[in-house]
């Protein structure tokens, strides 16, 4: 146990966290020249693609030290805000963490929120400057940066290339001796920690573990104490590149356990394991059962694909715990589900996840935050609005709070005004501003979170021409004017294009959605209104003139592929289309409302 | 009936819809004619001996090459392909109003050519600066006269409808100055912005407006209708001939017949593969000269790419699609499938069918590319 170290790396998205993940497993041998495919940890096509880890995932790492083997169990994080409770269960499989900055962008917000919940964790925090190679390192500042922020001394700072290798060694050997070996006891009952489950279509669910306290073999009978269920842990074993099977998983050790679970409802990253001869009657402090902050429709584009979806959903959530749907009847779109996700990212990866692996073709509606609202009637009584058709009629309501959050933004001193017009803009309000050094400033409000999930982002970036980070947590509910906003097309209340605002914003919103869905909508034969209603009032109107043509009359010759393909794209655009009333709607449409131009 | 097709990638100047391959780099015309005659080294085989019954000379600009380039090239292709050109049934060259005399007509018929194809576009004056084109009206007068008293019976001419400020009276009087000609076949296209063109580029930049659907689809519905009323068929969508009059070559085209483009840009079909050659003249003529080698990409069709392509041009044809032809190429479930699709199509007055094929109905052919689409696999 002495010879055994766990760390993770926190690390802002593109400061080379992978990169040097990679680094760390070929110079220790883990893995072969041969194997070596860039960024072996993010093995999900989308992570690569998008150049960000979503799940976490373990390796172990074998590394001689002044003659003595020991075992490092690298645990990879996510780093982005949708996923922070993953982020915190991983680093509390840890005693280390090595602290990735880059040397030419400085301390980013993201890394800030994550260092906090390590320190939080009592994490030994190793700082490495990575990219000091590259042009436009600014060591010194980041080194100030790192020096202010933790209270470490200039000299504990490795300076690293993930590209070129540089001081690839001093960081294996800074964990050896400075990351403490893990704490706990072979004697006491076994409380291992499960940080991450993978779903695995041969072998059911594979549960990734750090054991705390006395350990796991093979052959065990296991429980897992949140939610009570108990099982045989039919393997044990070690996260290489692979699966490796051994007999038992010591104390302060991680491994992997496969128990026949089928279902990942079941596994509840957080949760924590014990042996049912002996077992412990704790459960590891910090277990949350996950609470979804944005809510949206998932719809297959077919309505007899219903069953087909349910079934990929319920396997998606064998390795994403933290999706949550249930079935939604939409009148525009027929039988689907409300689905709660952590965050627009997390959203955008389940859609993606859903076409790529599971070849469903879906249609995501208009996303919300989740409202409480009061009905005149029983003032007292919450209601839990997750969806515009939840909500109660204007005549029958009393009130409604939406969710606040705390926005923590960093940023140049230049971006101040722009970011302080921008989310005042989105209802913010300033609660601080604080210099972390003399070229970073750190920004506090207090906003809608509603404000934060359609484009926010996506502004905040481009009016800080990317030197912005942004990270979140949510605060409270508090009374808001929420109006429900309809939209009819040739007269016809389409349900899921109906969206919950703010009744500041509803002309405004009305309008450009309009406008949007003008775009959007493809012609058909006949002249098509789009109206914005809120209630009885209509709001908003566009007009689709009638296509009067759609027809190749121009000389194309022999060249008869590209048309084709033309035509097949085409067709292949229509299967995503849903027919409400008389007009067919593109997949794009439902999803218009995050589109909308200032 | 195999048929063969020689691009000639030159024009004199850009008209302003076209996105053809073409280079106005005239003083590479000799270099081009070498290399052509290196591809058809090359793709000697590509058709079956003896098949070949249509030759087709577009562009471009055919017109630009002199009547010795025009009688070299043929000879050549005669003996590299061991052709016949004069007993070939169809053997089109396209030209232009402006490089036509009628000793050069002549010419090109004593080397064999039995079929014009005159890209008149507009007996308007306006129309034809509007599109950039190199002649004026009284050259598209002339060279019609011109292809009859050199000879030619067998003449189409191209014309374009819903040009800006085209009104519907002048469409009908052009399409009506063409018949009072004699023409015996009729290429008439809606103007359509490409991309990569200069009206594009025109639109994008708000000097031309819009192009008007409206105005397209009543000239296109006047078209049919006039030249109806005249005994012309319209025997594809944009194609219009007197009785015995259609093109054979283009017309093989939509029956997925074999044929061999040679020259930049020009596409080749075997009944399983297309292929097209690079649509660039300095790098087509280098490789060929240089190294003895076509630059060309290749697609192996599918069962499915045969059917779309089937059906989305023969769906454009008077023939329509040949339910016996497609029971014989395709899977069962294709037809199946196409029984099904057609259903909402005929309730819509866009398709009859009977038991031998399926057609389009005049309103159909408004639609013809969304209706393709529908009956794909």
């Amino acid at each position: 146990m002495k010879k055994i170290r766990n760390f993770c790396i926190i690390a802002h998205i593109d400061h080379g966290k992978s990169t040097l993940a990679d680094r760390l497993l070929e110079h220790t041998k883990t893995i072969s020249e041969r194997d070596m495919q860039n960024q072996v940890l993010d093995d999900m096509d989308l992570e690569r693609e998008k150049g960000i880890t979503i799940k976490s995932k373990a390796i172990q790492i074998t590394y001689n030290y002044k003659g003595e083997d020991y075992t490092y169990n690298l645990i990879d994080t996510p780093g982005h805000v949708d996923f922070s409770y993953e982020v915190s269960r991983a680093l509390a499989a840890c005693e280390g963490a090595l602290l990735l900055v880059d040397a030419s962008q400085g301390i980013q917000a993201q890394t800030i929120s994550n260092l906090y919940l390590a320190i939080d964790n009592d994490l030994e925090i190793i700082p490495v400057i990575n990219k000091v190679d590259m042009d436009g390192a600014m060591i010194p500042e980041v080194t100030d940066q790192i020096v202010d922020l933790i209270g470490c001394k200039p000299e504990d700072i490795i300076l690293a290339s993930g590209k070129s290798g540089i001081g690839i060694e001093d960081i294996l050997q800074a964990i050896a001796e400075r990351v403490p070996a893990p704490a706990g006891s072979p004697d006491l009952p076994t409380q291992a920690l499960i940080f991450d489950s993978v779903f695995n279509p041969f072998r059911g669910i594979i549960v990734y573990f750090r054991v705390l306290n006395g350990s796991i073999r093979k052959g065990d009978k296991v429980k897992f104490i949140n939610t009570g269920k108990e099982y045989e842990a039919d393997e044990v074993g070690s996260l290489g590149l692979g699966l490796i099977p051994r007999k038992e998983i010591l104390t302060g050790d991680v491994g992997y356990i496969i128990t026949g679970i089928k279902n990942a409802r079941e596994v509840k990253v957080g949760d924590t394991i014990t042996l049912v001869s002996n077992p412990s009657t704790e459960a590891i402090r910090g277990f949350e059962d996950v609470k979804p902050m944005v809510f949206a429709g998932i719809f297959p584009v077919s309505s007899d694909d219903f069953e087909e979806l349910r079934d990929c959903m319920e396997k998606l959530q064998l390795n994403d715990a933290s999706l949550t749907f249930e079935p939604e009847t939409s009148q525009a779109l027929g039988f689907g589900f409300r689905c709660g996700f952590l965050g627009m990212l997390h959203m955008e990866i389940i859609q993606e996840r859903l076409e790529r692996e599971f070849n469903q073709t879906v249609i995501t509606t208009v996303p919300n935050v989740s409202f409480h609202a009061y009905t005149t009637r029983e003032k007292d009584v919450k209601i839990i609005v997750n969806n515009p058709s939840e909500m109660p009629e204007p005549s029958r309501l009393d009130r409604v709070e939406e969710p606040f959050i705390r926005a923590q933004i960093i940023t140049l001193p230049d971006y101040i005004g722009n970011i302080m017009s921008l989310c005042l803009n989105k209802r913010g309000i300033l609660v601080n501003q604080n210099y972390l050094t003399p070229t970073r400033v750190e920004l506090i409000f207090e906003m809608p979170l509603a404000e934060i999930v359609f484009d926010f982002y996506d502004k905040l970036k481009s009016s800080t021409r990317g030197y912005a980070s942004f990270d979140y947590h949510p605060l409270d509910y508090r009374l808001s004017d929420i109006t429900k906003m309809d939209i009819l097309l040739n007269g016809e209340q389409v349900d899921a294009l109906s969206a919950l605002i703010h009744r500041s914003r509803a002309h405004d919103f009305g309008r450009k959605l309009c406008e949007k869905l003008k775009e959007l909508l493809p012609r058909q034969q006949f002249m098509i209104a789009i109206q914005a209603a809120i209630g009885a009032k209509i709001v908003a109107r566009e007009t689709i003139s009638a296509m009067r043509k759609d027809v190749t009359a121009k000389c194309y010759g022999g060249d008869i592929s590209r048309k084709r393909k033309l035509l097949e794209k085409q067709k292949e655009g229509k299967k995503r289309m849903r027919q409400i009333g008389s007009v067919e709607v593109p997949q794009e449409a439902f999803l218009a409302v995050l589109k909308l131009n200032d | 009936m195999p048929g063969i097709y020689i691009h000639i990638p030159f024009c004199k100047q850009r008209c302003n819809y076209c996105n053809f391959h073409f280079s106005t780099q005239l003083q590479h015309t000799a270099s081009f004619i070498d290399a052509l005659k290196v591809e058809m080294a090359l793709q000697r085989h590509y058709l079956p001996p003896g098949s070949v019954k249509t030759l087709y000379v577009g562009g471009g600009t055919p017109s630009i090459l002199t009547p010795g380039q025009v009688r070299d090239i043929f000879s050549s292709l005669e003996a590299t392909l061991e052709v016949d050109i004069r007993n070939m049934e169809e053997v089109t060259f396209e030209v232009n109003p402006d490089d036509i005399s009628e000793a050069y007509l002549r010419e090109l018929k004593d080397a064999g050519v039995k079929r014009l194809s005159i890209g008149i576009q507009s007996f308007k004056e306006a129309d034809l600066r509007f599109m950039h084109r190199a002649h004026t009206m009284e050259q598209s007068q002339y060279a019609i006269e011109a292809a009859v008293s050199s000879g030619f019976d067998n003449v189409s001419i191209d014309l374009i409808y819903g040009i800006p400020g085209l009104s519907h009276e002048e469409w009908v009087a052009h399409i009506e100055k063409a018949v009072r000609f004699g023409i015996t076949h009729i290429s008439a296209y809606a103007l359509t912005v490409e991309p990569r063109t200069l009206l594009e580029q025109q639109v994008r930049h708000q000097k031309v407006p819009p192009l008007d659907e409206e105005q397209a689809a009543v000239q296109f519905e006047l078209l049919v209708r006039t030249l109806a009323a005249h005994g012309y068929e319209q025997y594809e969508i944009s194609n219009f001939a007197l009785p015995g009059h259609y093109a054979i070559h283009n017309t093989n085209y939509w029956k997925k017949e074999w044929y061999l483009g040679l020259g930049p840009s020009a596409h080749s079909f075997n009944g399983s593969s297309r292929q097209w050659n690079i649509a660039n003249n300095a790098l087509y003529s280098g490789s060929l000269l240089q190294r003895g080698k076509l630059q060309h990409e290749t697609e192996q069709l599918t069962e499915a790419d045969n059917w779309n392509e089937y059906v989305m041009t023969g769906i454009r044809t008077m023939w329509g699609l040949d339910l016996q032809y497609m029971n014989a190429h395709f899977r069962e479930s294709f037809l199946e499938q196409l029984m099904k699709d057609i259903v909402p199509l005929q309730e819509k007055g866009w398709l009859e069918s009977t038991s031998e094929r399926i057609v389009l109905t005049l309103e159909g052919k408004l639609y013809a590319d969304r209706i393709a689409g529908m009956l794909f696999v």
